[in-house]
């Protein structure tokens, strides 16, 4: 029986967002017994919704609110008005995503004791480490049924891993494989249905067979009774009362209407661009600066990790989009080791986009018989995608646009990004390692791909021990206001090499824990 | 001369004589038409002149030989609209001042591929090539009728993924 709780039901926790974070919080929670309203700005879709098609998937999923850019990085220039690719629907961007989840290594929580203190970088440590996360880690594994953990086996490759592994083992590369991936690999191992490679985890699994908050976590949450989801329901500001504490946020509905839904805890997942824009949007007398910015560190040391594609065509057919997207790894590079020029690590993982995708993301703005050769050989095409630690910054930022307001009167987000040169370096060694693992298959020509709008968005709401230092603390739970959790990606102190999901996860799992033994402990 | 370039000649030979044989025929006053009827692209706000130079233009930006016309066509069909015309009436003037400077006497009118494309290299970081450029990105690659031409399959859920269609089938590592 799905929950309805009453707007002026004090006694709730509200969770704004229902992706990887807010969906999973709310699930734990409701399990626990606790009450939950999740307000969603998006709507509901589920696997027979989905569209096996690129832009149609895109147009029904993504996150199309006007945004700004600046900075230097290329994504500005390529696609000004569109800084992320992140999804607008009930489940988040767990639609959308491809399912690979490891953890984070040992010394990546650790990032400013293991590489010093690097010139213009906004480095910190965790304030948890690997041991602390690893029976979360395990926790998430299961609910996601994470592929080469537990007894769960590896997907089989496909023809874009076939040629990637190759590749990779001519290099001499050890850790290559298909990858611990959210997709069910096994029928014996998991209740969803196993992997039918059709090729389209992008736009949404039609098959059900990867995780996503959307058609596990969030029914799951709603058979409780104890958790109601509101979608098409945009928060607008967190309200707070006279001691500071927050006592409800305002929201506009489908049709416009705006609503005050009152609430006891307040935890904010709207991912690392809207987090901190609420934040900033609900400023008020007693916070001129923004809810929880007493340290001035809301919206800064945004991250979007060191990305880039390298693709390249062979002689042959490789008929890369055909199954998994994204299951394939070679993690040999994901250590830290300055002597390569720069510090931390990066993964190389296959990626595939189709040829409507590829046409937009091959070489943005390119034209001519340069680029339409290229094409011309979509079918001979293999690809992988760069996925490294970049470094904090207190200018790469989320900041509100001065001007432009959003079809609910709310000032819209402007993202700064600029490379730091270990951004820089570290780019260009991946690229020189990739195409040098093509080329040992025999490609003909290999393309060093420009990083797309960003897909993993982190840190703009940070963790620090220290709390003139970051947002948060250890639990997520703001060091300004007690009843204020930050449940999603933008609590990242540092990116680590790894794609962050499986880490929004654990860390939303243990919040939940903590949130119910604080609420029974009446300290919150 | 490759069969692009000469077809390139045929339509300019068309455009500055109207109507006679070839690759494209501006047919009576609101068209211009495959010579053998398979194709054809009813204007009514802009000239079929115009229609047929942004045609020649979305294949210099994006030249493939193997892609028919029409699908260019489809791609650039939607600046035919009365809140566009200017834009495109001024889009092409500009083009063909930047011919004009190097030397020939419009854009379309150019025979080999290699001028006009210094033609347009002359305005790409103006307003009216970015616009027919970003366009063109979705406008054609996303026309599922030429996906075949690439070896793309498209959806694959109604037949079942690729299981048991080829996910892992290469045969030559
Ligand atoms: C194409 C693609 C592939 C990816 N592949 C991987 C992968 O293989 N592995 C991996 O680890 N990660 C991957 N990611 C990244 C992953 O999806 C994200 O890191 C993760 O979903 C982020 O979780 P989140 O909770 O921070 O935000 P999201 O999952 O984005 O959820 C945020 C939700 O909040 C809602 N919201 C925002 N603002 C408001 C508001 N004001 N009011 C109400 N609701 C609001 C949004 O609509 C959204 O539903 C991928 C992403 C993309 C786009
Ligand atoms: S390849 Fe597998 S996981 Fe991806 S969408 Fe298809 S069935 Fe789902």
């Amino acid at each position: 029986m799905v929950a309805k709780f009453d707007l002026n039901d004090d006694s709730v926790v509200v969770i704004i967002g229902t992706g990887a974070g807010g969906g999973v919080l709310a699930n734990e929670l409701a399990q626990k017994g606790v009450k939950v309203v999740a307000l969603e700005a998006g709507g509901r879709y589920l696997p027979e919704d989905y569209i096996n098609d690129e832009w149609e998937s895109f147009g029904q999923l993504a996150w199309l609110d006007a945004r700004t850019t600046s900075g230097d990085w290329r994504v500005a220039k390529d696609f000004s008005g569109l800084p992320a690719w992140i999804v607008k629907a009930v489940g988040g961007t767990t639609t959308h995503w491809a399912g690979a989840s490891i953890r984070f290594q040992d010394h990546e929580w650790k990032a400013l004791s293991t590489y010093g203190e690097v010139e213009g970088a906004n480095l910190l440590d965790w304030p948890i480490d690997g041991a602390e996360m690893a029976p979360w880690y395990e926790k998430a594994e299961e609910k996601l049924g994470v592929t080469r953990t537990g007894n769960r086996p590896g997907l089989p490759g496909n023809n874009n891993y076939l040629v990637f592994e190759k590749g990779a083992k001519s290099l001499g590369y050890k850790e290559v494989h298909t990858g611990r991936m959210a997709i069910q690999s096994s029928d014996e191992t998991g209740n969803r249905i196993s992997c039918q490679q059709t090729g389209f985890c992008f736009q949404g699994c039609k098959w059900g067979a990867k995780w996503s908050a959307a058609y596990t976590d969030i029914p799951e949450g709603e058979a409780t009774g104890n958790l109601e989801v509101r979608d098409r329901s945009h928060v607008a500001k967190i309200l707070h009362d006279e001691t500071g504490k927050v006592t409800a946020v305002e929201y506009f509905d489908k049709d416009g209407n705006k609503h005050t839904q009152k609430a006891r805890i307040v935890c904010v997942a709207g991912n690392t661009i809207e987090s901190p824009r609420l934040l900033l949007n609900s400023a008020s007398e007693m916070f001129p600066n923004g809810l929880a910015n007493s340290s001035d560190q809301v919206g800064r040391n945004y991250m979007r990790h060191v990305t880039g594609s390298v693709y390249a065509i062979f002689d042959k057919p490789v008929r890369m989009w055909r199954g998994t997207t994204m299951a394939g790894i070679v993690q040999d590079e994901a250590r830290h080791d300055p002597s390569r020029g720069f510090v931390g690590g990066y993964e190389l993982e296959t990626l595939s986009l189709g040829l409507p995708f590829m046409a937009a993301f091959l070489n943005p703005g390119g034209w001519g018989r340069g680029f339409t050769t290229a094409l011309d050989h979509y079918e001979n095409m293999a690809g992988m995608w760069i996925v490294g630690e970049d470094i904090p910054q207190a200018d790469n930022r989320v900041t509100l646009h001065p001007e432009q307001k959003d079809q609910w009167g709310l000032p819209i987000p402007n993202v700064h990004y600029s490379d730091h040169p270990n951004d820089i370096a570290m780019r260009d060694h991946a690229y020189k390692q990739g195409m040098a693992m093509y080329e040992a298959v025999g490609a003909t020509r290999a393309f060093p791909t420009p990083p797309y709008p960003s897909t993993h968005n982190l840190g703009t709401n940070r963790m620090s021990e220290d709390p003139t230092k970051g947002v948060c603390n250890k639990w997520g739970q703001t060091h300004d206001i007690a009843n204020l959790f930050i449940s999603d990606g933008s609590q990242f102190t540092t990116g680590a090499a790894e794609n962050p999901t499986l880490t929004i996860v654990a860390l939303a799992i243990r919040q939940a824990d903590h949130i119910a033994r604080e609420m029974s402990a009446g300290n919150i | 001369m490759t069969k692009h370039d000469l077809r390139g000649l045929t339509r300019r030979q068309l455009l500055t004589r109207s109507l006679s044989a070839g690759a494209l025929a501006v047919v009576g006053t609101g068209f211009i038409a495959a010579p053998d009827a398979a194709w054809a692209v009813e204007v009514t706000a802009i000239t079929p002149e115009q229609m047929a130079t942004l045609l020649q233009m979305a294949r210099d930006i994006y030249p493939h030989d193997q892609v028919a016309d029409k699908f260019y066509a489809v791609a650039v069909k939607g600046y035919d609209a009365e809140d566009r015309k200017e834009f495109v009436a001024a889009g092409i003037a500009e083009l063909d001042a930047a011919a004009k400077a190097q030397g020939h006497a419009a854009y379309a009118s150019i025979g080999w591929e290699e001028d006009r494309v210094k033609v347009l290299q002359a305005i790409e970081t103006g307003t009216f090539f970015q616009t027919v450029r970003s366009g063109l990105v979705t406008g054609l690659y996303n026309q599922k009728e030429i996906w075949p031409i690439f070896g793309y399959q498209g959806e694959s859920f109604s037949q079942g993924g690729y299981i048991e269609r080829g996910f892992n089938d290469i045969d030559w590592l």
